[in-house]
């Protein structure tokens, strides 16, 4: 059975009542909208790029615990990170939530989404701001949408 | 094997359901759905999600499996008995349909995939057939994406005009501003005789007294008002009406539509294909009578005979008793709820299905929802189909109560009880 502290973990309630870097990023260098149609999510992400490296980032948005949350630790998480650590990094945090990766030692404040994958409707929460993230990086001007899911992974669940 | 077959399925028969002028009886009631006698996440399941499907009492699984068990064939086709068999027990429910909505003519019913279809239908028709550029369709505030996203594949490809009529706060119909968007190019009102989200019962005899006079035809979408109302498509004198089976304690893929003789006639077919033609040759198809004009290709016969069952299962119990006790448990559960500080109704108006539409200030409905799982309690949490509603009254989302009558007041306990659970846990 799905443990229910295990989704609402303490840190995800202290970031979701708290959120940090939750402001509006005057000097950003890129923004993308997210939004999730299913539970009418929406964020803002902001980033300013040095170079390769995310030298600031912040966010705007309302949405539930968990994907405020998500928001607030991917901020914090990605401060000082290049470009290409930042997509390592949702390739790790998309396999934690989906169930595909186990918590391990190196994952940082970022493994306690770990509980995530047991509940199948909360992963697009968890992930909403890290498609965002993704778009920014790509630079796409479209709002990142969670709504890419196919089939398969309809039928994997 | 046969006797096997029969001493089983006689052997889980439940006494007949209660009769209209019993005392509602809610655990005799509850005892006919073996699906809400389990545990979910350790707890007792309430079910308090019916406006998104209903549960379905054993006489309808039973009927949908006798069918598969022993009369399996397609029907209007073959000579052999069992195709007579299914030709007969599938066209009996479309009497039974005829009989639930007080229709004039039998042919005036046409079973299709639900609501959604039926909605799409009149579109597709509607609008090769008397739609032209610039005409207008009018719409309300409160209604589903399936009364909505229709029109606006009209309105992008045939360039009609969609309008769409406000509601006040209490999530009623404006009535002034309705009657002011009829007018010398309205072509068809169409509007939801319930809303999903607010419960709202619409004054459907006013909103088609108002349209008729000015020769406006008016299509309701009934999707969730044949759980909980008596209808009668006489008296509200609408063009078209339609429900889906599965929120009538009917089994899911069937929903009927019904439609006055002279539009049926009027308009084209949907669907081309088996069963809805008289004959045809490459050069020419002539297409068969109403209804079956409407109904191409295999049916899901095997549902809409489970659909039958639960028509005769409703009229047993009576819409009057289901009613009564559905109002009580609306009046106490908006009761009840009220006491949660920090809690708001979205959806108060005057007259009202039950459906109870919630937020609580500081929780984001998505939450409240897993929280509520976890107690067992099933809700409906989001936008529930009608994104441009969440606009209206400014929410990203909602939670949402739907009762049936087989709901309880400890139901309804339970529920207070996990919501309470949820804000101590993230207020």
């Amino acid at each position: 059975m799905a443990d229910l502290t295990g989704l609402y973990q303490e840190v995800i309630l202290d970031h979701s009542k708290r959120p940090r870097n939750f402001r509006v990023l005057d000097d950003a260098t890129a923004r993308a909208e997210g939004y999730n149609p299913l539970c009418g999510d929406r964020l803002t992400l902001y980033v300013r790029l040095e170079g390769d490296k995310i030298s600031d980032i912040a966010f705007k948005g309302s949405g539930c615990a968990i994907s405020t949350a998500s928001a607030s630790i991917l901020t914090e998480t990605l401060k000082g990170k290049t470009r290409v650590e930042a997509e390592a990094l949702f390739e790790t945090f998309h396999d934690l939530v989906t169930g595909k990766l186990g918590a391990r030692d190196n994952l940082g404040k970022l493994a306690v989404f770990s509980g995530v994958s047991e509940f199948p409707a909360r992963v697009k929460c968890a992930t909403l701001s890290w498609h965002t993230l993704k778009s920014v990086l790509a630079g796409d001007t479209a709002p990142a949408t969670t709504e890419t899911e196919d089939a398969e992974d309809q039928a994997a669940r | 094997m046969a006797t096997a077959v029969t001493q089983e399925v006689l052997g889980r028969m439940e006494p007949p359901p209660v009769n209209a002028a019993q005392a509602f009886d809610v655990e005799r009631v509850r005892r006919d759905f073996p699906i809400l006698h389990q545990q979910v996440h350790g707890k007792p399941l309430v079910y308090l999600d019916n406006a998104a499907t209903s549960q379905k009492p054993l006489v309808v699984v039973d009927a949908e499996r006798d069918f598969y068990l022993h009369d399996c064939a397609n029907i209007h086709r073959g000579v052999h008995e069992l195709s007579e068999r299914a030709t007969h027990k599938y066209e009996e429910v479309r009497r039974k349909v005829q009989h639930l909505l007080n229709a004039p003519d039998l042919h005036e019913i046409v079973f299709l995939r639900g609501t959604t279809e039926a909605l799409n239908l009149v579109a597709n028709t509607f609008g090769r057939r008397v739609l032209k550029p610039g005409d207008e369709v009018v719409i309300t505030a409160m209604e589903h994406h399936s009364n909505i996203v229709p029109w606006q594949i009209l309105r992008d490809e045939q360039g009609i005009v969609l309008k769409v009529a406000p509601i006040n706060d209490a999530g009623e119909l404006m009535w002034d501003e309705y009657q002011n968007l009829l007018g010398p190019r309205t072509r068809l009102v169409s509007v939801a005789h319930v809303s999903n989200v607010l419960g709202t019962i619409n004054p459907l005899r006013r909103i088609v007294e108002a349209a008729h006079a000015q020769n406006i035809p008016v299509l309701v979408d009934g999707a969730q008002a044949a759980p909980h109302l008596p209808i009668d498509v006489q008296s509200i004198d609408c063009d078209f009406y339609t429900f889906s089976s599965h929120k009538i304690f009917g089994p899911t893929g069937v929903g009927a539509l019904y439609g006055k003789t002279r539009w049926l006639e009027a308009l084209p077919p949907y669907q081309g294909g088996g069963d809805m033609i008289r004959s045809v040759s490459f050069e020419k198809t002539i297409y068969n009578a109403l209804p079956y004009k409407f109904e191409a290709g295999t049916p899901n016969i095997g549902a809409t005979i489970g659909l039958g069952a639960a028509i005769d299962y409703v009229t047993a119990l009576g819409y009057e008793n289901m009613a009564r006790h559905e109002h009580d448990l609306l009046s106490y559960g908006a009761e009840r709820l009220l006491e949660i500080p920090g809690l708001r109704i979205i959806g108060t108006a005057r007259e009202k299905a039950s459906v109870i539409s919630f937020v609580v200030a500081g929780i984001h409905p998505h939450d409240i929802g897993t929280i509520l799982d976890h107690e067992g309690v099933a809700i409906r949490t989001g936008h529930h189909c009608a994104e441009p509603l969440m606009h209206r009254f400014n929410v990203p989302a909602t939670a949402r109560v739907s009762l049936a009558f087989y709901n309880t007041r400890e139901e309804i306990d339970r529920l207070v009880a996990a919501v309470e659970k949820a804000k101590g846990l993230l207020g």
